[in-house]
């Protein structure tokens, strides 16, 4: 379970370019739920996620992690609770190192490291049983270099390493918007696979509302800042992309009368 | 061409070049650190091993301090850089001047003669072999235990965490390494290595010099890429067998070019002549690809 409470960010504070990221944002996730996040550029969707896995310290406000305070912690004291999906298929795994060597990185998430052998041999069956579930072949290719991969097989890869140890949360920034169409509908159908599998808690930032409303069991969208709308359950149900829209036109028209009615 | 004892003189200060180059790998390859302090730290493992020796410690201690104390140094530099947030060129260039007084400090003056004194090459000059084949010997023994402990290393939890770290940073943090901490134990044990080829380098060549540091990393840096250029590193063992390959040949051309009469050259053409390696060590494997290409068109 993951609480974050009345976030606030601001970057480059005093200076004119100065960017609220976050205003005042709220969030609790339960065990076991996954949510995807929707908003449009500057809502703030990527800046909740870095604040979350503590990549940026937020202003005020606090982030609870199963009944842990992690809101002051590094982003390698979270690890072992939140793990990580980036949008760069690049970025999730490190290419000079082999697929092997990538996976032992993972199964340490978040616990010391020692001066023992990275590569163990006990891992061997884990490591192939799960490659194998990918249905690439990479379970013979233990030994290659992941530069070698495609960019739609290192992302299969990092959401392989990010569910190998377990987590609070795992968080999926935008994961499959670099991918070609065909790869990215691959690796989003693997996501629910394994969220399902292991009862995963999951964050999904997506651009694409059909996306959102397609995978996950509860949606949340992101206005400038702030969460304007969060719908689950049989409310949820049935909803298509138009019906979103309208949704967000509607808080989004609110907001506007506001302002109007604080300006007039 | 080359004299017997130049030749295994030439070995000799490859195999001590081949524990710079050690260093270097892991501070500018692993760790993606251009790391300047080896001009520093280099002089600092003499000084100390100098120190230490007159003063009668055992050679083997003495040598042994000289690896802590480069490790010392390193340390100093990666803080400056992760704590304090200094640019890490910059923080190296700032740790590598305030050496230049600290040797002197330790030293007392800017040299020590160390012919005289009990080394740890001293006890196998009696096990019959010529005299400039000593160093040789006990260099290769040293180099290879310095090579298979870091390729050990490198394998590690640890050390895989390190690799990270260099490679992609926002990876390691987000599997839970502390990359600060990588970085500073990287070049900690980077100057380590340093220190060591300078504490081994006083004692083969009977002096330690405040300016015996000047250009190391230059000769680092050549032997480094030197060797990248004649074994693809492609895997860490490679690597590290390149650069104490790398060391040794660049040793070797330096001597083959200082003993080829036709060509004029004098020692004190050295640093033209490191400089002119290090760029044909750099351009070279380019030309290379960018010919087989043009070759590889023509026939398709």
């Amino acid at each position: 379970m993951i609480t974050a409470t009345d976030l606030t960010l601001t970057f480059g504070k005093g200076t004119p370019l100065e960017n609220p990221a976050l205003r005042g944002m709220s969030l609790t996730v339960n065990q076991g739920e996954f949510v995807t996040v929707i908003g449009s550029n500057g809502a703030g969707k990527s800046t909740f996620l870095n604040a979350l896995a503590g990549e940026v310290m937020v202003d005020s406000g606090n982030i609870i992690v199963d009944n842990q305070d992690v809101t002051k912690l590094p982003t390698h004291k979270r690890a072992g609770r939140v793990a990580r999906v980036f949008q760069d298929p690049l970025a999730g795994t490190c290419e000079g190192l082999t697929i092997e060597e990538n996976l032992a990185l993972a199964i340490k998430r978040g616990q010391r490291r020692g001066l023992s052998a990275a590569v163990k041999a006990r891992y061997m069956d884990q490591f192939k049983s799960s490659l194998a579930s990918l249905n690439l072949g990479l379970e013979n290719r233990l030994g290659d270099k992941m530069g070698l991969l495609s960019g739609g097989q290192r992302q299969a890869v990092s959401l392989l390493m990010a569910s190998l140890t377990p987590s609070a949360i795992l968080l999926l920034d935008e994961h499959t918007a670099a991918l070609d169409p065909k790869t990215a509908s691959f690796v989003l159908d693997l996501t629910t696979q394994i969220i399902e599998e292991q009862k995963l808690t999951a964050l999904m930032v997506t651009h694409s509302m059909k996306q959102a409303l397609e995978v996950g069991d509860r949606t949340v969208m992101l206005h400038q800042g702030q969460v304007v709308f969060d719908i689950a359950g049989q409310d949820r149900e049935g909803l298509e992309v138009k019906d979103l829209l309208e949704l967000f036109e509607k808080q989004r028209g609110l907001e506007v009368d506001d302002d109007s009615l604080l300006l007039g | 061409m080359l004299s017997n004892i130049a030749f295994y003189g030439a070995i000799e200060t490859g195999l001590i070049y081949g524990l710079v180059a050690f260093g270097i790998y892991l501070s500018f390859r692993v760790l993606d650190f251009p790391d300047l302090t080896v001009d520093g730290s280099f002089p600092l493992g003499a000084a100390v091993a100098a120190v230490l020796i007159i003063e009668g410690v055992n050679p083997w201690l003495a040598t042994g301090a000289a690896v802590i104390a480069g490790m010392g140094a390193g340390a100093v530099t990666a803080l400056l850089n992760v704590k304090l947030n200094i640019l890490n060129l910059l923080a190296s260039i700032l740790t590598m001047i305030a050496l230049y007084s600290v040797n002197l400090r330790i030293m007392g003056r800017p040299n020590i003669a160390l012919l005289t004194e009990e080394t740890v090459l001293t006890p196998w000059y009696d096990l019959g072999l010529a005299y400039h084949q000593v160093p040789v010997l006990l260099f290769i023994i040293v180099v290879m235990v310095s090579l298979l402990l870091l390729w050990r290393f490198m394998k590690s939890e640890t050390g895989l965490a390190m690799r990270a770290t260099g490679a992609n940073p926002r990876m390691a943090r987000a599997q839970g390494i502390a990359t600060g901490a990588m970085i500073v134990l990287g070049v900690a044990v980077s100057n380590g290595l340093v220190g060591l080829a300078g504490a081994l380098f006083a004692q083969s060549q009977g002096a330690a010099d405040v300016t015996m540091g000047v250009g190391v990393i230059v000769i680092g840096l050549a032997s480094l890429i030197g060797g990248e250029a004649v074994l693809t590193p492609s895997t860490v063992l490679r690597a590290l067998i390149a650069c104490v390959i790398g060391a040794i040949v660049y040793r070797l051309a330096i001597a083959l070019a200082l003993n080829a009469d036709f060509l004029g050259l004098q020692a004190q053409d050295l640093n033209l002549i490191t400089a002119v390696l290090v760029t044909l060590a750099i351009v070279l494997p380019g030309v290379r690809t960018s010919v087989a290409a043009r070759f590889t068109r023509k026939k398709a």
